[in-house]
């Protein structure tokens, strides 16, 4: 199906999130859209996927101007969209809903309705168990439903706004092969992304964003300089690796065992130093997050002691570990960072050292202004949480963050950021470090690893490698090695 | 409710009071008020009576002498008070169903205090003030109890509330047919009333009390300034908001549950302690009169503004004074008053639903998976 958006325009009060944007996607295209954090891309998307209505402008499908004023209405006209944060859509209800709720009712049509939707899985190229109980699938599988959904409620156009931010390697193969296929058969694919291989690697054009506005088109072969210069109107170089200095020992772990549901991670030893970056490498699940939240206090290990500056810390509850220097920044942005309804003027008053009784707002404002600045959040003090763009509630995330921490315990965090904002975000970062502080990092990607980490823990199946050398590690050797492979 | 929460704090409400959002709102708020009237005239026409006689009746039962002016003003006290305490546990996040309860139990143990004292030779001043402070001790225990039935034993503070509830209105009976009933026999009249030094003053030949006037005044604007202007409201919203981020984020989040459990107790205790002071002078089995459960209805018509309070309370005031008359006049039941403000907090609610329901298609969604259903689930059927 093709599409073709005339003059679409969207502001938020003073912001123009979309600005007159003119883009045609013909049928059977992947098109990539790519932009800074902010730009403008998840609007519009959303506009495109009937989420909310532009404030002017039209869309077209096949030629013919369409009206879109919910979800349900885009998808009656074969437009489907897979939202930015995975955690943002209800992939387990939409299962659900789609036996419960499918037409003609209960019970009988039960297994005639799994039996289509499995013929239709088969077909399209995915392997589901439909059976499975959906609050157990990964992020990559959760996709994998909703995408399923999508198609077999008629997309002819499938939105893919940041998709692969959470999923390893191999589903990121499967899915642009899924994507690939999908695209042969006529469906116009849109996908949005940060991460300038995958546009190369599956886009056959890319549109490019800036403020709103459509800066630029791009066709095979891609020069990665180009695209830069487009996204950014500069070129983009991310500094040398700094080697680090360490210091003396920050957090000690001896033999510690930690476990949540079915994985358990043993005889941890570690010891982190001042001005040292930690990368925890692997497949999402493996365990990392459980390191993490062990060293934040949130997780009481089964064993072993947790040592942060002399001071024994384990099975001490997590406001003990907060106040003694640790700072733990989660992965799930609305659900357990911010504060969907807050400003960020009141997410920084929160988070405030010694704050007193009144609140002095005009200080909280000037606090406020200040982190904005620091690190280059796109938005004002008086903006809510939601209201800001993935990217931007990533750098607020980061920048609500204590400046005192001397542990920063880091779930992905530059998720859906920007190239220039990841090297800037990660800038700040070192800064804090170097000026005594240390880091604990999952990631997963591979060059953000290789390039910030001093040293890194692979995890596999719930085992935990022996710390690696980031320096005289490749990209190949730790794909292999979060692969199951051994050192 | 959830919704509703998030939608504006006072600030920005009043910042966005300029933009056309405003004004629809606005006009959808009237629209609500419009549409109660009308269910509220059917209700009345098919019970025979002409709708607006009987809101003329109710006008003039409220606003048309001095005295009745000044019951308005008495019973508007104690909805301030609940109304006021009930946004601090709402901030929260807490549906504190149990502040009827607390009502009562500010008024048991008022007079507990008060007959303890009675017949001794401390000046009626401290008493009073002895009184009182055990009422607000009272209400803020009571309220602790469910906040710690929740935090500690998982009870829900909705059912907890009820509950204990239904313990505080059993207690005061008891206490009234039992061990303080009066000489000879006991009666739903109450306990004997106290001696008219040991009420708070009243204005000359009314009922109504300055100081019950200037404490109930002093709550809403304490809880204003609180809710707006400290971080221990901030924190509470945090809490309300999200939970898991405010915890993650530094706030202790059951302390600040139970936190607002107290300080709206403590409110709800101090409503009691004035009904028993200086509206009543005794305890009676009715002693809440629905006060605590008005001040609930008062905090989801306002959607938690605390800047309205005030009027919105003396208007559901005016309302219960005012339908006193319909019964004498033309043989309905005061109870028009019950039924004209339900019908307006869930035409409110209604309406506000439907516009946030429209906001959420045209705007992003915000809301949290839980409270997604609308627009996906509906694409489930085609
Ligand atoms: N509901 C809203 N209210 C106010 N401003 C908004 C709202 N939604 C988006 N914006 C603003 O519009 C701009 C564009 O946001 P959008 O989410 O489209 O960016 P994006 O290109 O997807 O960025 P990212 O790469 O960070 O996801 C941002 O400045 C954002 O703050
Ligand atoms: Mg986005």
């Amino acid at each position: 199906m093709e599409v073709q958006l005339l003059d679409i325009r969207k502001h938020f009060g003073p912001i123009k999130a979309n600005d007159g944007i003119s883009l045609s996607v013909p049928a059977g295209t992947i098109q990539g859209i790519l932009g800074e954090n902010g730009a403008g891309k998840s609007t519009l998307m959303k506009i495109l996927s009937g989420f909310q209505p532009a404030d002017n402008g039209s869309i077209l499908l096949d030629g013919r101007e369409v009206a879109m004023k919910s979800p349900a209405d885009a998808l009656r006209l074969g437009v489907g969209m897979l939202h930015q944060d995975p955690l943002d859509f209800p992939a387990m209800r939409v299962a659900d809903n789609l036996l419960i709720g499918a037409p003609g009712g209960i019970r009988l049509h039960r297994s005639q309705l799994r039996a289509s939707l499995a013929e239709h899985a088969r077909s399209v190229g995915l392997a589901l168990d439909l059976k499975a109980d959906v609050s157990s699938l990964t992020v990559s599988e959760r996709q994998q439903v909703e995408l399923m959904r999508l198609l077999w409620l008629g997309a002819r156009v499938l939105i893919l706004d940041e998709p692969t931010t959470g999923i390893s390697a191999a589903q990121k193969a499967e899915l642009f092969s899924t994507l690939r296929r999908l695209a042969e058969r006529g469906k116009t694919v849109i996908f949005v992304s940060h991460k300038l291989e995958e546009i190369q690697e599956l886009c056959t054009r890319v549109a490019v964003l800036k403020q709103g506005r459509l800066v630029g088109e791009a066709t095979p072969p891609y020069s990665v300089r180009q695209l830069v210069n487009m996204i950014f109107e500069r070129e983009v170089t991310p500094g040398a690796r700094a080697a680090c200095a360490p210091g003396g020992p920050i957090l000690k772990l001896s033999s510690l065992a930690v476990e949540r549901g079915r994985i358990r991670l043993e005889g941890l030893d570690l010891e982190v130093r001042e001005t040292e970056t930690i990368g925890l490498a692997g497949m999402e699940g493996s365990g990392q997050s459980l390191l993490l939240k062990a060293c934040a206090g949130l997780l009481p290990p089964v064993e072993g002691r947790v040592t942060m500056l002399g001071q024994e810390l384990a099975g001490k509850p997590y406001h003990y570990f907060k106040r003694n220097g640790v700072a733990y920044v989660p992965a799930a942005r609305l659900e357990e960072g911010l504060i969907a309804g807050l400003t960020l003027t009141d997410h920084f008053l929160l988070t405030q050292r010694k704050p007193g009784f009144f609140i002095d707002r005009e200080k909280g404002r000037s606090i406020a202004q200040e982190r904005i600045a620091e690190f280059n959040i796109r938005g004002t003090p008086s903006n809510t949480a939601e209201s800001l763009s993935g990217g931007n509630q990533q750098r607020a995330l980061l920048a609500i963050m204590k400046p005192e921490a001397k542990l920063m315990l880091l779930e992905h965090p530059t998720r859906g950021l920007d190239i220039e904002s990841v090297i800037y975000v990660w800038r700040k970062l070192k800064e804090r470090c170097n000026a005594g502080g240390a880091i604990i990092f999952s990631s997963s990607d591979l060059d953000e690893l290789l390039r910030y980490s001093d040293r890194i823990l692979v995890f596999f199946a719930g085992r935990v490698s022996t710390p690696l050398d980031a320096d005289s590690t490749s990209v190949e050797e730790l794909g292999r090695l979060i692969g199951g492979g051994s050192v | 409710m959830s919704d509703a929460r998030t939608s504006h704090s006072t600030p920005t409400r009043l910042r966005s009071l300029l933009t056309g959002d405003a004004w629809i709102n606005f006009g959808l708020q009237i629209g609500a008020l419009i549409l109660a009237f009308l269910l509220t005239s059917c209700i009345l026409l098919v019970a025979g009576a002409p709708p607006f006689e009987a809101y003329k009746q109710v006008f003039l039962g409220a606003v048309g002498s001095v005295t009745s002016f000044s019951n308005v003003l008495v019973a508007w006290v104690p909805l301030l008070l609940a109304a006021a305490g009930v946004l601090v546990t709402f901030a929260a996040g807490l549906w504190n169903i149990g502040v009827e309860g607390q009502i009562v139990l500010g008024a048991v143990l008022t007079t507990w205090v008060l007959r303890l004292l009675q017949d001794t030779a401390i000046s009626p001043v401290v008493i009073i003030l002895l009184a009182i402070l055990a009422g607000v001790v009272g209400g803020a225990l009571w309220a602790v109890l469910a906040g710690v039935l929740k935090t500690f034993g998982g009870v829900n503070e909705i059912f907890g509330g009820l509950g204990l509830n239904f313990v505080a209105t059993a207690l005061t009976l008891w206490l009234i047919f039992g061990p303080w009933k009066r000489p000879g026999i006991g009666s739903m009249s109450g306990t004997e009333p106290f001696p008219e030094r040991l009420g708070l003053p009243t204005m000359a030949g009314l009922r109504v009390s300055p100081w019950s006037l200037g404490l109930g005044i002093l709550a809403v604007i304490l809880v204003f300034v609180l809710l707006e202007r400290t971080y221990f409201g901030l924190r509470l919203k945090a809490v309300g908001k999200n939970t898991r981020a405010a915890f993650l984020l530094g706030v202790p989040t059951w302390q600040y549950g139970l936190l607002a459990f107290l300080f709206c107790g403590g409110l709800a205790g101090l409503a009691g302690a004035i009904q028993v002071t200086s509206v009543y002078h005794r305890l009676i089995p009715a002693i809440s009169s629905g006060y605590g459960f008005m001040g609930l209805m008062i905090g989801m018509l306002i959607a938690y503004r605390a800047i309205w309070v005030a009027p919105v309370a003396l208007f559901f005031a005016a309302l219960n004074i005012g339908s006193i008359q319909l019964p004498i006049v033309l043989k309905l039941d005061s109870t028009l008053s019950g039924v004209l403000q339900g019908a307006l907090v869930l035409f409110v609610l209604l309406v506000e639903g439907a516009r946030q329901r429209y906001m959420r298609r045209v705007r992003m969604r915000i809301a949290a998976p839980t409270t997604l259903e609308a627009p996906l689930s509906a694409s489930g059927e085609t």
